[in-house]
């Protein structure tokens, strides 16, 4: 069902090597995207940690992105497979607690990949919208 | 604390989508937040001032910008906090122009996001601490990757300028490709008698230290202190007792292909790349030798008088320190045996422009004279096609190769010169001529009877007629109509390629390459020598195609930061280093194997408990190796590891603030 109304809150985490000069990218080149998206800066898609993710879904993301540089890419030369098996394991610990894994996107895109960056954006808020807002992991005592 | 903040217009850039003043309004609620503006241009300088005079006037001692991506102005935003004797971290920049005003229409969806933006910067600096650079050492010798004209040409510079060079390349002599060309336009200069000067300069130079037939196996360190690790192939030949005789290579029995002259003649099993090759000393080329292939021959060994010849060597795998890497790598050229309808690789006298140049250099195949390849006849209709592999991706890539235009054009004038009675037809989509005298470079083909044909070619064919001529199918723009050329020999400007293993020495040296696999610089406009790691720098097409005087001014650009940093004799550490919080660390040391740098390592403290001292085990970080990516921080289990300016109490400020 399609919650047409509803607009979702997605916190992406961008590495700022990679995916945060594609936004820029994209920005540069005038590419339009929804608004929906809050990107916060990381040296590296591998500094984000898990509670990160969690705290974010707790204060009412619906969804939450982290976007690093592609395999074999990293600035820091091995980076971002600590964030593939990181996240690979956070998922199916959100999984195991009851909580949609779905909702976490990891998705490699580079600082040339402007269009990839405004795909993804426009395809994962599509996909929020569908999944509607995600009262689940909310912790009310965040509410503002 | 006292946090002021400023929201730039830049212009009509950001104040055309986003509501600054109501942004700016609605932030100054904030707590903490004792002064809010909008400034019009904020990173000018009445915009800069404007930040010092609030911070006197209002005892800011943080502050919250929005404006530009940090990645452009994050630098000049600190040192304005510098010259006001705050530290630079103090400064938090909220992306208001790429991540917003640019890529949003709906002015209030754009201010609202822009508010939230700005709030997540104030919270995150909330929760800044003061960071610093350390001085680091330099080691002031550089690795220049690539010995075409590009990196010849830098090496040179570095070398004049007094530091010592090691000039890296894959083949057994320097020079590249432009050792390979016949003229250089617009000039008709002979491209040896420019280059080879450059060669010997090089080879000669007391700072140079050329490292042929060597490749880069591993690249570790950082800005200042490189440590790579070079693979010098054993050529079999001892250079340190070879004198250049050549006795060994007329001796050899063993004829094979010859690359140089793009297979059009025949070179033997040991050879030199090209006869004014530098260094002029013959390597063994294993794969085809008869020696290696069977263990009978060894000619070259028994007419050896020097004893240079020597079967026995290995690889060397050689570790340098250098302080600053350039990378000028060159390119490659698409053979189009892919796209069927030019008919190349079957028909012998459809060829690519380089195998043209090799034919007409007076050193070539055959010693400049113009030929089909098929009989050894002149041709009378000469068809260039340019565009073979470019500006279409569906043909290969989507860019222009930048100088098929110029050496088609340079083509058509040495045949006109040299055959007045050969016609050229040249199919083009448009001519680029930009470029010092290029345009008049154009003209002269074109008055000198080259015929232009706008338009694309469909199909290249066989005529099957006795003397095997070809047919050329094509559109003729200007005449709106197919046209239809029987030729003589078809001349295609294949595209310019990135290296074949550009990916992998990109992934050693931690540089990004572009969508085409050209090596990306810095900054598209202002940082066009730098790459995103510090202390590696491009010149030449490595990094995009370009003509020749292009690709020797970045060399002398990427030379010239080599040669700051050498001056300087320090390089600033990164501030934004990994800080452990000792009480926390439980000592487990997941850290350490996450490290890339090895910037990690354990240490014993000491402390007093229930009044007694006990040693445990923490981990500590070197912070000239840090580099600041985080993975330790990612992962610790205590929490005691943090990333300067990305601290989790900032990130999770960040978070908490949406």
């Amino acid at each position: 069902m399609m919650h047409e109304s509803f607009e979702p809150k997605l916190v992406a985490f961008c590495c700022n090597w990679c995916s945060y000069a594609g936004a820029d990218l994209a920005g540069t080149g005038r590419l339009k995207y929804p608004e929906n998206i809050r990107i916060i800066r990381v040296p590296c898609s591998s500094r984000v940690d898990a509670s990160l993710v969690l705290r974010a879904f707790q204060n009412g993301a619906d969804g939450v992105m982290i976007a690093g540089c592609h395999p074999g890419d990293c600035h820091y030369d091995t980076g971002n497979y600590h964030t593939r098996k990181r996240m690979v394991l956070l998922k199916s610990v959100l999984e195991f607690i009851g909580l949609s894994s779905e909702r976490l996107l990891v998705k490699w895109i580079s600082g040339n990949e402007a269009d990839r960056f405004q795909a993804t954006v426009e395809s994962f808020t599509r996909e929020l919208k569908q999944m509607g807002p995600y009262e689940k992991a909310r912790d009310l005592r965040c509410a503002k | 604390m006292r946090i002021g903040v400023f929201i730039c217009w830049c212009g009509s850039n950001i104040k055309n989508t986003v509501d600054v003043e109501r942004v700016a309004q609605e932030i100054k609620k904030l707590p903490h937040v004792v002064y809010s503006s909008d400034v019009q241009y904020l990173c000018s300088e009445v915009g800069q001032s404007e930040i010092g005079r609030a911070i006197d006037e209002h005892k800011l001692d943080r502050v919250v910008i929005g404006a530009c991506s940090p990645r452009m102005h994050e630098g000049t935003f600190q040192q304005v906090m510098i010259s006001k004797g705050l530290n630079p971290f103090y400064v938090e920049i909220a992306n208001l122009r790429e991540h917003c005003s640019w890529v949003h229409t709906d002015k209030e969806k754009a201010t609202i996001k822009s508010i939230d933006l700005v709030r997540k910067a104030v919270a995150k600096t909330k929760h800044a601490i003061p960071l610093y650079s350390e001085q680091l050492g330099v080691n002031k010798r550089a690795l220049v990757i690539g010995g075409g004209i590009a990196g010849i040409q830098a090496a040179i510079d570095i070398a004049d300028a007094g530091y010592p060079v090691d000039l890296l390349e894959k083949e057994s002599s320097i020079g590249g490709k432009m050792a390979q060309f016949d003229k250089t336009f617009p000039t008709l200069d002979c491209s040896a008698c420019i280059l080879t000067p450059k060669m010997v300069e090089a080879a000669t130079h007391k700072n140079i230290t050329l490292l042929t037939s060597s490749q880069v196996e591993g690249v570790s360190g950082y800005v200042g202190n490189f440590n790579v690790t070079i693979r010098r192939r054993a050529t079999s030949v001892r250079s340190d007792l070879c004198n250049g005789c050549g006795e060994c290579v007329t001796k050899c029995p063993k004829k094979v292909d010859n690359e140089f002259d793009q297979g059009q003649s025949k070179r033997k099993a040991i050879y030199t790349l090209f006869p004014q090759a530098v260094p002029n000393k013959p390597v063994v080329d294993r794969e085809n030798c008869t020696y290696f292939k069977t263990g009978k021959c060894g000619l070259c060994k028994r007419v050896c008088t020097a004893g240079a010849i020597d079967f026995d060597m290995q690889d060397e795998l050689v570790e340098r320190a250098y302080g600053a890497i350039i990378v000028a790598t060159g390119f490659d050229l698409n053979k189009p045996t892919h796209l069927g309808e030019y008919h190349y690789g079957q028909h012998p006298d459809v060829i690519t422009s380089l195998d043209l140049e090799r034919m007409l250099n007076a050193s070539g195949p055959t010693s400049g004279k113009v030929m089909r390849p098929s009989n050894g006849q002149k041709p009378k209709r000469v068809v260039f096609i340019q565009c073979v592999g470019s500006r279409d991706k569906h043909k290969g890539n989507p860019y222009c190769s930048k100088v098929c235009c110029l050496y088609t054009a340079k083509h058509a004038l040495l045949l006109g010169e040299k055959f007045p009675d050969m016609e050229s037809y040249i199919f083009y989509i448009d001519v680029r001529a930009a470029g010092k005298n290029y345009e008049e470079f154009y003209e002269k083909a074109r008055r000198q009877g080259a015929k232009y044909l706008r338009g694309q070619v469909s199909k290249v064919e066989s005529l099957g007629d006795a003397e095997n001529r070809l047919l050329v199918r094509g559109f003729d723009g200007s005449l709106g109509e197919q046209v239809e050329i029987e030729a003589d020999l078809v001349v295609l400007a294949t595209s310019i390629e990135p290296k074949a293993d550009a990916k992998q020495l990109a992934s050693m040296l931690g540089i990004s390459s572009d969508q085409n696999g050209f090596y990306t610089e810095a900054h598209a406009k202002l940082k066009p020598f730098e790459t995103q790691t510090q202390g590696v720098y491009l010149a030449g097409v490595c990094q995009g195609p370009k003509d020749i005087p292009e690709a020797v001014t970045q060399a002398s650009g990427a030379a010239a930061k080599a040669i700051i940093m050498f001056n300087k004799g320090q390089v600033k550490s990164v501030p934004t280093t990994a800080i452990v919080n000792q009480d926390l660390c439980s000592g487990c040391m997941q850290c350490k194997p996450v490290c890339p740098y090895e910037a990690i390592s354990k240490e014993q403290v000491a402390e007093r408990v229930a009044g007694q001292t006990r040693q445990r085990v923490v981990a500590t970080v070197n912070r000239a190796l840090c580099q600041g990516c985080g993975a330790c921080a990612g992962l610790c289990r205590s929490g005691a590891m943090d990333i300067g300016g990305f601290t989790s109490r900032q990130l999770l400020a960040e978070v908490d603030s949406l």
